[in-house]
């Protein structure tokens, strides 16, 4: 198991990093944290001609808080949003999704561009891009562009990223007083998910203001269903509604059998996740008013 | 301008405080350049897919596998292998620990499970059982059935508490 | 004999070294000029070679040589030895170094290619160019045996290559006088002992010397030796094996011989170059022996009571595409199927087939896990139809304390009669059922099941033979230095052997245990021997290393009288000094006693047997030994997702005197994890093809320490009255009930609203939660 001979660049910038892409980027791959393309190229499943590596580029690598949004460097290592305090705060949905993903020692190397643009179906980071509306920016010779995460995602390992863009950062809305919850099966501890649900819920007098819902590991993208949103919005959260939707959440879905587990199971509980990762959300969401209550709990 | 792409680098790269400098074959991996081009073969190759944990060393501090990097991206790094930690005459605590709670059997998977547990134990001088089996998930073993590990890893913690890190080389 | 060590937690002799990256595994060996081989593997199930053109690769800059069968000399373009014959064994096939002409599985090592690096010879791999054509490739086991199978050797009219039977008693007459007879089929699918260290192999030849060094990650390292002499035509003096530090074995480390054990020898002979070849981890999945695939239709007979009258198994066992380790495996199934259970009749009886799947031998538990899941799976299955307590039914069929030596009425793997040497089957049970809490069981059943939890308990019992010959032997030296030095004839794989001997030897000779350095598979310190598999080590080996070392002590005090004119009667050994008792100037350390057994001038006399402070001893036992016990669990399942979670789990195990608990414990625990892979996580999947789909870490799943819980541990010790030690086998222990344990604990869960009936192993989140969902 050893890769297959290629050619090794290790631009320092990102414009070093988008002219090298320019000409080698058809028969090239990108190395980010490598946790999935090094074991593609040892298994000679990958063979690239010319490996563009990213690791030297330090200006990919940052949090940064804007209006109401959180931008991180492509280049940011998954521990480095699992640590940080802004993403703990701002974004506990990827600060909940991050810790799924593999290991710590996968988290080190592994990064937050690296699992969006390899877009494994079953990983956390593009399902929790799902949920919260994340926009995606790419750079290229040509110039910057950005995309939803919806229109990134396009099929099983395939995105909306041209041979010579470069995924440089993703923006993320902060989302600090809604609900989260990130729910997974897995076979094991830090395996990719059978099924999966992102869920995030605003709540505003009791009622349930807006909800999104992504799941990972039921179809070729991170997959949402609209229709699955809709029952809990201007509803007071109960068990029936939870049951309603994972019923249609288990309806809509329409995933593929493998051998670890058959597309009736990846719905079934991928319904039961969504219904349990609602309830979930709903308990942690913080009414606008949440503030003083519970600092009022804390002292009593 | 960015060097264009080649197929053979230079790397030069500090292990366990050591400095080593190299042409390699870009392709490389950085665990065989431990074990072939530097004699270093404490750290082991069980999968070659980032699964097993065998090959874990520390890169600047931070458990990786060694397996799932090329040689050539450790250019200016500080490696740390399983090689630093203690001697066989004076065993490092988390070293001690193993032993005493028969945290290994055959010893294949034992460096991985260290250097994964070191790195660990600094971030977390006080883990729970469940956050050490948590981050132990990330790393194989076939014979102990895991629970000499955790006793091990749990009661280094205190250990180290008590008696400093002992692991000169890597700071 | 003072026992300062012997039955001690003592801490391991050989940790020091394994912690701190010392270890020598057969990848660390690194020799001057080394190059490295890498094997071409069949993409197919079953497919003729039309041709082979290796000219490509060949050219390649850096291949040193290309192998085909066309370049392999006579010896080893045969096929390789068979290991263990049977007279059932009518189709003794046997794999090749390289396929003649026809692949038979996925992974069949078709050329070998030999580079500067193993980079550069898996480069050489793509370039070669096989013309494969297709044949239709037979996967399915009950498919194997259907009259319209495509054939695995076509050669033969059928793909069973032996049917063997063997009965106690009669069957016919207990079933027709039964108040109830059951009847179940029970499947155990594929997995793999998956080591963390996967094969190797270094060979050096030195043609000067004319002398062949291997390295091999092996578990029988001297018959390797004995075997490569022949295939090479060289004496055995010119071939030394050596099994370095070999990173878990578990069973399939032994094949004698698996190609590249052959291949590299050979290349290094023919290149005169040291050649390694390492397996990676994609090729131990598909080219490393497999184990667990049997298909039970199994029937017990109960009287009204459920007393057992008789029990009946008739099943398949796949052997994969060969079948060189013969028979063992189903015969150690059928013979392990009784239990601690009185039979009075047995009928067992078993068909091995050929399919185009990877070779089958024993993999830890070896058969084991199934006799015991098939016996326990029918104890419950009576227990529910009688509506009797399921240990009460167990109490009433245990074999009493004042039976043994029980005879079991079969022919056990070693050919030899199946005896039970001694046991205490009851109390294990009762230990564990205490452990495990199982009478204030049902309250507490009903307390988690208020609280909406499904959480079930489980409980099987075991018999595990080992202890198996033919023979082991050990040479104990004590050097001039006083150091204390002893050669096995067994490899070790962690078992533990670096301490557990030296502590017998300790004991014998008086010295701390870490100054007592042990040599263990090297063909070079121990010329006969058989190897480290069938829980056999610690009985044959340690009892060999015990006669040692009590001979090395009687000639040190031999010595020790002439040198000091002394009665033996009136010496004592004490901290490794010979003294007249009641005096303290008349003493001899062990290092001067060595000195003196070893004269320049003069002579030695002929009691002295050999020079030196030394002795060599040989153990064979009569039979195997036959330990026993009990695992229970407490399960819970997540009725939603089918997901599980142990909440408890305990072993109370009986293998007689124990040599060092620590290592006991740890040689149970890993068995139990091994068990669990067995129950939920691992299997090998094969499609209609024979394509193997499971050939990553990421597809084939080991539990890690989030799966496996904390194994509380008791013992009974029992000794075995077949070896002056009273020692057991230990290895198989472990995993040998675990499916057994889960198969009642989920079900034990689940009842009364779903009524799920589990027959087959492993499960898997999806499985079990269709079986729920089917209620």
């Amino acid at each position: 198991m050893k890769p297959a001979p290629f050619q090794y660049a290790a631009p320092e910038t990102v414009d070093e990093a988008v002219m090298l892409l320019s000409e080698y980027g058809r028969d090239g791959k990108i190395l980010a944290g490598g946790q999935s393309l090094v074991p593609l190229l040892a298994m000679r499943l990958a063979r690239p001609s010319v490996l563009i590596d990213l690791n030297r580029i330090a200006e990919l690598d940052y949090i940064r808080q804007t209006d109401g949004e959180v931008a991180i460097g492509a280049m940011t290592r998954q521990r480095t949003i699992e640590r940080s305090g802004e993403v703990r705060e701002h974004l506990p949905l990827w600060w909940e999704a991050v810790r799924y993903v593999g290991h710590p020692q996968i988290r080190n190397r592994g990064t937050v561009g690296g699992s969006l643009a390899h877009a494994d179906p079953s990983a956390e980071l593009p399902a929790a891009a799902a949920a919260t509306g994340a926009t995606l920016v790419t750079r290229s010779t040509r110039g910057e562009r950005t995309v939803s995460a919806e229109g990134f995602f396009l099929s099983y390992l395939a995105t909306a990223l041209e041979p010579d863009e470069l995924l440089v950062e993703v923006r993320i809305p902060a989302h600090a007083r809604a609900g989260t919850a990130f729910l997974e099966v897995a076979r094991r501890h830090g395996d990719y998910a059978l099924a999966g649900v992102a869920a995030m819920v605003t709540m505003r007098d009791g009622r349930c203001e807006a909800v999104r819902l992504a799941f990972t590991g039921v179809g070729p993208v991170p997959v949402r269903v609209a229709e699955a949103e809709e029952p809990l919005i201007g509803r007071r959260p109960e068990e029936s509604v939870y049951a309603e939707i994972a019923r249609i959440v288990a309806g809509r879905l329409d995933p593929d059998s493998d051998i670890h587990a058959s597309a009736a199971y990846r719905k079934d509980v991928a319904g039961v996740l969504t219904a349990r990762a609602l309830a979930l959300a709903v308990s942690r969401a913080q009414e606008p008013m949440a503030d003083s209550r519970s600092s009022m709990v804390d002292h009593g | 301008m960015a060097d264009p792409p080649t197929s053979i680098r230079r790397v030069t790269v500090r292990v366990n405080g050591r400095e080593h400098s190299r042409e390699v074959d870009v392709r490389l991996t950085l665990v065989d350049f431990l074990r072939e081009a530097l004699a270093l073969t404490g750290t082991h190759v069980g999968c070659e897919h980032g699964v097993c944990g065998a090959c874990t060393i520390l890169l600047n501090g931070e458990a990786v596998r060694s397996c799932l990097m090329f040689a050539v991206q450790a250019d200016g790094a500080e490696v740390t292998t399983v090689e630093a930690l203690g001697t066989p005459e004076r065993l490092h605590p988390l070293q001690e620990a193993f032993r005493d709670h028969h945290g290994l059997q055959c010893g294949f998977c034992t460096p991985g499970f260290l250097m994964t547990a070191v790195a660990f134990l600094r971030e977390t001088p006080q883990p729970t059982d469940e956050e050490i089996r948590e981050v132990l998930s990330g790393n194989l073993c076939r014979c102990t059935g895991y629970q000499g590990i955790v006793e091990a890893v749990r009661d280094a913690a205190e250990r180290l508490r008590t008696q400093g890190p002992g692991l000169e080389s890597t700071e | 004999m003072a026992t300062r060590y012997f039955g001690a937690r003592v801490k391991r002799n050989e940790d020091p070294r394994l912690l701190t990256g010392r270890g020598m595994f057969v990848d660390d060996v690194q020799p001057t000029g080394v190059v490295h081989g890498a094997v071409l593997r069949s993409p197919h199930a079953h497919a003729r070679i039309r041709s082979i053109d290796v000219a490509m690769a060949a050219a390649l800059p850096g291949v040193v040589a290309v192998y085909t069968h066309a370049d392999l000399p006579a010896t080893l373009a045969a096929p390789l030895p068979k290991l263990i014959p049977h007279p059932a064994l009518i189709h003794h096939k046997t794999q090749y170094a390289l396929a003649p002409g026809i692949v038979r599985h996925v992974g069949e090592a078709v050329a070998f290619v030999v580079a500067d690096s193993r980079y550069v010879a898996e480069d050489a791999l793509d370039l070669i160019d096989v013309d494969y054509e297709p044949l239709a490739a037979v996967v399915d086991l009950e498919a194997a045996v259907a009259p319209d199978s495509p054939l695995v050797h076509d050669d033969m009219d059928t793909n069973v290559c032996a049917h063997y039977t063997q009965r106690v008693g009669d069957i016919e007459a207990a079933f027709a006088r039964a108040a109830h007879v059951f009847t179940e089929r029970f499947t155990v699918d594929r997995g793999t002992a998956a080591p963390m260290e996967c094969r190797g192999v270094v060979a050096q030849w030195d043609h000067k010397m004319r002398q062949l060094t291997v390295w091999d990650s092996t578990q029988a390292p001297i018959p390797i030796r004995n075997g490569l002499a022949r295939l090479l035509d060289l004496p055995q003096a010119s071939v030394r094996v050596i099994a370095p530090d070999v990173g878990g074995g578990f069973g399939p480390k032994i094949m004698m011989f698996y190609p590249e054990e052959v291949l590299v020898p050979y290349a290094a002979m023919q290149l005169r170059r040291p050649v390694k070849w390492i397996e990676d981890r994609r090729e131990n999945f598909a080219a490393m022996n497999q184990e667990r695939e049997q298909i039970h239709d199994a029937q017990i007979a109960v009287d009204a009571d459920g007393g057992i009258l008789g029990v009946k198994t008739v099943f398949l066992y796949d052997s994969g595409a060969y079948i060189p380790y013969g028979i063992i495996v189903p015969i150690v199934a059928s013979t392990t199927l009784p239990g601690p259970y009185r039979i009075p009749n047995y009928h067992c009886e078993f068909q091995a087939v050929f399919t185009n799947k990877t070779i089958v031998s024993p993999y830890r538990g070896a058969g084991r896990p199934h006799g015991v899941f098939v016996m326990e799976r029918l104890m419950d299955r009576v227990a529910r139809e009688l509506n009797l307590d399921r240990t009460e039914v167990r109490r009433r069929n245990f074999i009493q304390n004042d039976e043994f030596p029980y005879d079991v009425g079969l022919i056990y793997q070693d050919n030899a009669p199946l005896i039970y040497d001694s046991g205490n089957y009851p109390a294990v049970f009762a230990r564990a059922l205490e452990m495990i809490g199982y009478e204030r069981w049902p309250e507490q059943r009903a307390r988690y099941r208020r609280d909406g939890r499904h959480v079930g308990l489980g409980v099987a019992s075991y018999v595990e033979g080992g202890g198996i010959g033919p023979y082991e032997g050990c040479r104990v030296t004590v050097e001039p230095s006083g150091k204390v030095h002893a050669a096995t004839s067994v490899g070790t794989q962690g078992q533990g052997h670096f301490t557990s001997f030296a502590q017998i030897i300790a004991d014998a000779l008086t010295v701390p245990v870490e100054d007592v350095v042990i040599t263990t598979g090297d063909s070079g310190a121990m010329s006969w021997g058989t190897g480290t598999f069938a829980s056999r080590a610690a009985v044959v080996a340690g009892n060999a290393v015990a006669l040692a070392a009590q001979a090395v002590r009687e000639k040190a005090l031999k010595v020790a009288a002439t040198t000091l004119e002394a009665r033996v009667d009136d010496l004592e050994l004490r901290d490794g000094q010979v003294s007249v008792r009641g005096s303290t100037e008349r003493s001899l350390s062990l290092a001067k006693i060595a000195v003196a057994a070893n004269p320049l001038r003069g002579t030695i006399p002929q009691d002295w047997e050999q020079p030196g402070l030394e002795a060599s001893r040989f153990f064979a036992p009569p039979r195997g030994t036959f330990a026993g016990g009990t695992h229970a669990a407490i399960v819970e399942v997540d009725v939603a997702t089918g997901m599980i979670k142990i909440l408890k789990y305990v072993v109370v195990h009986d293998c007689g005197t124990i040599i060092n608990p620590m290592i006991l414990e740890g040689q149970i625990r890993g068995g139990v994890a091994q068990g669990i892979g067995n129950a939920f996580y691992e299997k090998l999947i094969y499609d209609e093809n024979g394509q193997l789909l499971t050939q990553t870490f990421m597809d084939y799943l080991l539990p890690t320490a989030m799966e496996i819980p904390e194994v509380e541990i008791d013992h009974i010790e029992t000794p075995s009255p077949l070896n002056p030690l009273g020692v057991k086998g230990a290895g198989e222990a472990g995993v040998i009930p675990v499916p057994a344990v889960f198969a009642q604990a989920l079900e034990d869960a689940l009842q009364p609203e779903y009524p799920i009936r589990i027959s087959q192993m492993p499960l898997s989140p999806n499985l079990l939660l269709q079986m729920i969902q089917r209620q």
